[in-house]
């Protein structure tokens, strides 16, 4: 097997934060680092996550809200550095981490495309050629040329899958993005998502919808306060996550916190 | 812009991140910092029919009320041409104010943008800077109606302005990187920041001679990087001379000295953004 397109050994992310409620202005700030009174705490996002993504094959992530899923994408996205371990990914990606992200209301629809594939690193030249495929991806004829702030929700989530997927990308994050449209869109969705991974595209789901996890994923992530607590088969994973919510609140993983001066 | 053959796009354990990795960076997304500045400016003028021409009847609605106030009521002695005088300088104080103001609410509006996508995040900063800078070209014209209608002579001087804008627009990059950083962590900071503008106009000598400063307070001028700027765009404009050796040397070094002092505070503050914004 080639080397994988997404790679986390011992991923760990820590946040230094005040550890007062309300310090956001300078003066409280002044005024206590004078006195020396400003604590930190540090708090724990991820802890020593380690897995990898082959190409071609998808992983969805599981767990509570709050477990580190978000945050794990958005490493895997290059937006956040871990404070240690190493996270690689070998390829280039969309990362479609929130849908409409960066849309302007007054511009319009064809102007949006153009701002987005620039968001996410496309050459103008590239969005020209893609555009057409995106405008009937999306089903929007003829309102491109209106400005966004006319368009439902549903026909800017569309506008929003259509350009996010709409790229040449060798791996694909998606963070609970499925849900959009009506049915007939989310059929489109997923039959977008297959034949991406038929391409040989590796996709890293997040999502709260298990049977999608359990019908579209190849393997599955357990995340659980930042910390894995099962990596394997998709099927098998959903089965012990399941097991686990009916048992009730879980016990064990750990956000620590430590307060110290700083 | 990528390779063909598959790119190392994220690797963490890259612990280079220093300005140059910045710079090529933000060279890579040169797509999106143009479209950043002309989203800036299109916002600004799509609004109104008149919004190109708003740019030019405000220096012009400014000087009418000032030339009245400072020829008729104030009296400084000896400025000839006093609508040049003040318009030379007080335009790039108006770009430097309003950038840096504007930088801070730029940083803390595209958060959203941060948390989601992989951008440089000193592209706000730049963008802002560099929109700023064309407003600032298009502020020139009507100052230059303005010096033919009050017969102030125009000389070939002028084409040293690129030089100076330069300068003035480095170090108001320093100044906004290291100001927009803050203001994600403190709120309060925007506003002290207005008045803290304010007194920086009177700290520099645009309405004013410096003459009229008392030996005592000279001082206070001097050390005002924002004097010495000022002085590199009013003297090619205003004194048909190109700028002294001194004024230029401390302006270079206001420019670099704001340009590092600004990253520095920018980067170590950046790591933090994600919680705040």
């Amino acid at each position: 097997m080639s080397e994988s397109a997404v790679e986390f050994q011992h991923v760990s992310l820590r946040f230094r934060i005040f550890a007062e409620q309300g310090i956001n202005s300078f003066k409280e700030w002044a005024i206590r680092w004078i006195t020396r009174r400003v604590r930190y705490r540090e708090l724990v996002a991820l802890s020593d996550v380690s897995f990898s993504v082959a190409a071609g094959h998808t992983v969805g992530i599981v767990g509570h809200n709050g477990a580190g899923k978000s945050t794990l994408l958005r490493v895997a996205a290059g937006i956040l550095r871990p404070t240690g371990g190493t996270a690689i990914v070998r390829g280039r990606q969309a990362p479609v981490i929130e849908l409409g992200l960066g849309f302007e209301a007054e511009l319009s629809g064809r102007e949006n495309i153009y701002f987005n594939g620039a968001l996410l690193g496309r050459s103008p030249a590239e969005m020209e050629q893609r555009l057409e495929e995106i405008v009937a991806f999306a089903d929007l004829h003829e309102f491109i040329d209106q400005p966004i702030r006319t368009y439902s929700t549903g026909m800017v989530a569309r506008l929003a899958f259509a350009v996010a997927t709409t790229v040449d990308a060798q791996i694909l994050l998606l963070d609970e993005v499925l849900a959009v449209g009506d049915a007939s869109f989310r059929i489109k969705c997923q039959d977008r998502l297959s034949a991406f991974r038929d391409a040989g595209v590796a996709i890293l789901l997040v999502t709260h919808d298990l049977d999608a996890v359990e019908t579209i994923c190849d393997e599955a992530l357990w995340l659980d306060k930042g910390v894995v607590r099962a990596f394997g088969s998709a099927p098998e994973i959903v089965a012990r996550y399941k097991e686990s919510v009916a048992e009730g609140p879980t016990v064990g993983g750990a956000i620590e916190s430590t307060t110290f001066q700083g | 812009m990528h390779s063909t053959s598959v790119p190392v796009l994220v690797n963490s354990a890259d612990e280079k991140l220093s300005a140059i990795k910045e710079i090529r960076d933000l060279v890579a997304h040169r797509d999106l910092l143009w479209n950043l500045v002309r989203r800036d400016l299109t916002v600004r003028y799509k609004r109104s029919m008149i919004g190109f021409f708003w740019t030019m009847l405000n220096p012009l609605l400014t000087m009418m009320i000032l030339t009245v106030v400072f020829s008729t009521i104030f009296r400084f002695e000896g400025i000839e041409n006093f609508p040049t005088y003040f318009l030379s300088a007080y335009l790039v104080f108006g770009f430097f104010a309003q950038t840096t103001n504007q930088s801070m609410a730029s940083l803390s509006w595209n958060g959203a943008l941060m948390k989601r996508v992989r951008v440089p995040k000193s592209i706000f900063a730049v963008s802002t800077t560099l929109s700023g800078l064309v407003n600032l070209f298009l502020a020139y014209i009507p100052l230059f109606f303005i010096m033919l209608a009050t017969g102030a002579p125009i000389c070939l001087t002028v084409l040293y302005l690129p030089i100076s804008f330069l300068l003035i627009a480095m170090f108001t990059l320093g100044v906004s990187l290291m100001l927009s950083a803050l203001a994600v962590y403190f709120e309060d900071i925007q506003h002290m920041y207005q008045v803290v503008t304010i007194g920086l106009m009177y700290m520099t000598p645009i309405i004013y001679p410096i003459s009229i400063v008392p030996y005592k307070w000279l001082w206070v001028i001097r050390i005002n990087p924002l004097t010495h700027l000022v002085k590199l765009a009013r003297d090619p404009v205003y004194g048909c001379t190109l700028p002294g050796q001194h004024v230029i040397l401390a302006s270079s070094a206001a420019a670099v000295i704001a340009l590092v002092v600004g990253w520095v505070v920018f980067h170590r503050l950046a790591r933090g953004f994600y919680l705040h914004v």
